[in-house]
C-alpha cells in the first residue's frame, strides 16, 4: 500500500514537467499556457520550417553519433585488454578512462576550453566531438566490463581446444555474447552526448549550436513554444532509445539488477 | 570455426590473460586518447592556475599565485557553501525518496520494472536544459503548479514560484533521483528475499523488517548514492541559474562567469580547483562515514 502510494507519486513527479511542456507544445497561441489551447501542430511546423532549429538538431545529432563512436573505439579496447590479459596497464588506462565522468563537468569544460585554445583549434565540431567521447567513455567501459564478464570462460575454453585462434574467438564467441552491451554503451553515450550543455557551450558553444545551447540561449531571451517542441523531440528519442536497449538485450541484468 | 583454423599446428599456447604484449597493442589507441585528450587538459588546466591573467589573449607565462586569490575573496565562499549545500540538502531529499521507491521498483514485475527503468533513464538523460526549462514553464504563473495550490488551498492566488531556493531544490531533486534510484537498484535487487520472509515470519511488520533488515543490508549502496547525488549537484551550473535568485548562485556559476564574461581564465582555473577539491573532500569524507557505520554494524 505505502509501496503503491510512493509510485504513484513518484511517476507524477517525474511525469508532470515532461506533461506540461508537451501539452505547452501543442498550443494553438504563443502564449504560455496549460492545458493547451486551440491545440494544434503550429508550433511543430514552424519548429521544422526554421533553419536555426533543424540546424541545432542536425549539430546535436551529428555529434552525438560521432561522440559515441569514438567512446566505443575507447571502451572496447579496454574492456577486451582488462577481460583477456587483466594486468596493471589495463587497470589504468581504464581508470584515466573513468575519472573525467566523475568529476563536476564545470571543471572538465574549463580543462577542455583551455586545452582547445592553448593549441589554437577553438570552435570546432570536433572539439565538442572528442570532449563528449573521452567524457562519456565512463559508461560503455563499465557495461563492457560487464558484458565480457559474463562470457562463460568455458565456452572459450571449448574454442580453443577445437583450435580457435584470438581473432576467431573474438568473432564467434564473445562478439556475439557482448554484441547488446555494445549497443546499450553507444545508446547511452549516444542520448547523454544529445543533451549534454556545459561542456558543449563552453568547448564550443558559440560555432556549433547544439540543441541545449540553443534552447539555453533563447531561455534568457524570454519564452518561445519552439522550445518546448525541442524539449519533447529529445524526451521523444530519450525514450525511445532505452526502449530500443530493453528490446535487443536484458536492460534490469545491465543495471546489475537480478538477471 | 574454418578448416584453416583446424589446420593450423597447436601453437605453444601462452597461458590466457598473461600475454602482455598483445595487451599493449590492443590497448594503443585508448591510451592515445586518453592521454591525448584528458591527461593533457588535465595538466594544463592545473598550470594555468599559476599563470598571469591576460586581458588580450586568455593567460600569458610566468608563474604567480595571484588567481588564487579569487579563491579567497568572500562572494566565493558565499558561493561555494551555496554549493555545498544544495548537494548535500539534494542528496539527502533524494535518497530518503529514492530507496522506498527503489525497493517498491524491485518489488515489481518485470515488464513494470522495465517501463520504470525505461522513464528513469530518459529522465536520467534528459538534457539539464530542457528539464530547468520544464520546470520554469512548470512554475510559472500561467501554468500548472500554482493554480493546484490554490485549488488545494495551500495558496490564495495562482503566482510565479520561481525564482526562488525551493524552485532550484526541486529541479535538482528531478534531475538526480534517477541516478540515485539506478545506484541503488543493483544492491536491492539481488537482496535475498528470503531474509525479509523470514523476519515477517518471526513476526516483524513491513515496516520494522524494512528497517531492520533491508537498510542496514544495503548501507554500502546508500552511501554511493549518496556520494554520487552530492557529486552531481555541487557543480550544478544551469538549474539555479535559471531558476534561482542571484544569492542562490553556485560556485560553478561563478567559474563560468569569471571564464566567460570575465575573461579571466587563471582566476577561473583557481576557483575550478576549489570545487575539485570541495567534491573530492566531499567523497573521502562520505566513504569515511561509511565504513565507520559498517564496522560498528
Amino acid at each position: 500500500m505505502i509501496g503503491r502510494t510512493l509510485l504513484t507519486v513518484a511517476a507524477l513527479f517525474l511525469m508532470a514537467p515532461l506533461v506540461v511542456v508537451a501539452g505547452v507544445s501543442f498550443n494553438g497561441s504563443s502564449r504560455m499556457s496549460f492545458p493547451p489551447q486551440n491545440p494544434g501542430l503550429r508550433w511543430y511546423a514552424t519548429f521544422f520550417g526554421d533553419p536555426a532549429w533543424t540546424n541545432s538538431v542536425l549539430a546535436s545529432l551529428t555529434v552525438a553519433v560521432l561522440a559515441a563512436v569514438l567512446s566505443l573505439s575507447i571502451a572496447f579496447p579496454i574492456a577486451y585488454a582488462g577481460w583477456k590479459h587483466g594486468g596493471r596497464l589495463a587497470h589504468a588506462v581504464r581508470t584515466l578512462g573513468s575519472v573525467p565522468f566523475l568529476l563536476p563537468s564545470v571543471v572538465v569544460a574549463i580543462a577542455f576550453l583551455v586545452f582547445w585554445t592553448a593549441i589554437g583549434h577553438g570552435g570546432k565540431l570536433e572539439d565538442t566531438v572528442i570532449s563528449h567521447g573521452v567524457v562519456f567513455a565512463a559508461l560503455p567501459i563499465a557495461m563492457l566490463g560487464l558484458g565480457f564478464a559474463s562470457v562463460d570462460p568455458a565456452l572459450v575454453q571449448a574454442a580453443r581446444t577445437m583450435g580457435a585462434r584470438d581473432g576467431d574467438v573474438l568473432r564467434t564467441v564473445v562478439l556475439p555474447i557482448v554484441r547488446p552491451y555494445v549497443i546499450s554503451g553507444f545508446v547511452f553515450v549516444f542520448v547523454l552526448s544529445l543533451n549534454e550543455y556545459i561542456i558543449a557551450y563552453m568547448v564550443a558553444g558559440f560555432s556549433v549550436q547544439t540543441l541545449p545551447i540553443k534552447v539555453f540561449n533563447n531561455l534568457r531571451m524570454g519564452f518561445q513554444p519552439t522550445m518546448c517542441v525541442g524539449a519533447v523531440l529529445f524526451t521523444l528519442v530519450g525514450v525511445a532509445a532505452f526502449t530500443l536497449i530493453a528490446l535487443v538485450g536484458d536492460l534490469p541484468k545491465l543495471l546489475g539488477g537480478k538477471a | 570455426m574454418s578448416d584453416a583454423a583446424l589446420d593450423t599446428p597447436a601453437r605453444v599456447a601462452l597461458p590466457w590473460r598473461r600475454d602482455w604484449a598483445p595487451g599493449l597493442l590492443i590497448l594503443g589507441w585508448p591510451t592515445l586518447v586518453l592521454l591525448g585528450a584528458f591527461a593533457i587538459p588535465a595538466l594544463l588546466l592545473l598550470r594555468v592556475g599559476f599563470a598571469n591573467h591576460d586581458a588580450s589573449g586568455l593567460w600569458s607565462g610566468g608563474l604567480t599565485l595571484k588567481p588564487y586569490a579569487a579563491v579567497l575573496e568572500p562572494v566565493t565562499g558565499g558561493a561555494l557553501k551555496v554549493s555545498i549545500g544544495l548537494a548535500l540538502a539534494c542528496a539527502a531529499i533524494c535518497v530518503v525518496a529514492g530507496f522506498p521507491l527503489t525497493y517498491a521498483i524491485t518489488r515489481m514485475g518485470r515488464q513494470a520494472q522495465v517501463a520504470w527503468l525505461v522513464l528513469l533513464l530518459a529522465t536520467l538523460t534528459l538534457s539539464e536544459v530542457l528539464i530547468t526549462f520544464s520546470w520554469q514553464v512548470m512554475l510559472s504563473k500561467r501554468v500548472g503548479l500554482s493554480t493546484v495550490f490554490v485549488w488545494l488551498g495551500w495558496m490564495d492566488e495562482p503566482d510565479s514560484l520561481s525564482p526562488s531556493v525551493g524552485a532550484v531544490v526541486a529541479c535538482l531533486v528531478y534531475l538526480v533521483l534517477p541516478f540515485t534510484v539506478l545506484t541503488l537498484y543493483p544492491g536491492l535487487s539481488r537482496l535475498d528475499r528470503d531474509l525479509v520472509q523470514a523476519a515477517r515470519t518471526l513476526g516483524a511488520t513491513p515496516a520494522r523488517a524494512f528497517l531492520t533488515i533491508v537498510i542496514p543490508a544495503t548501507r554500502g549502496p546508500i552511501v554511493s548514492a549518496f556520494v554520487l547525488a552530492s557529486v552531481l549537484t555541487i557543480g550544478s551550473y544551469v538549474a539555479p541559474l535559471v531558476l534561482g535568485r542571484p544569492q542562490d548562485w553556485t560556485l560553478a556559476i561563478l567559474i563560468a562567469r569569471t571564464a566567460l564574461s570575465g575573461q579571466d581564465m587563471p582566476s577561473a582555473v583557481a576557483l575550478a580547483m576549489l570545487l575539485l577539491v570541495t567534491t573530492v573532500g566531499l567523497v573521502l569524507l562520505a566513504a569515511r562515514f561509511g565504513r565507520s557505520r559498517l564496522e560498528r554494524a
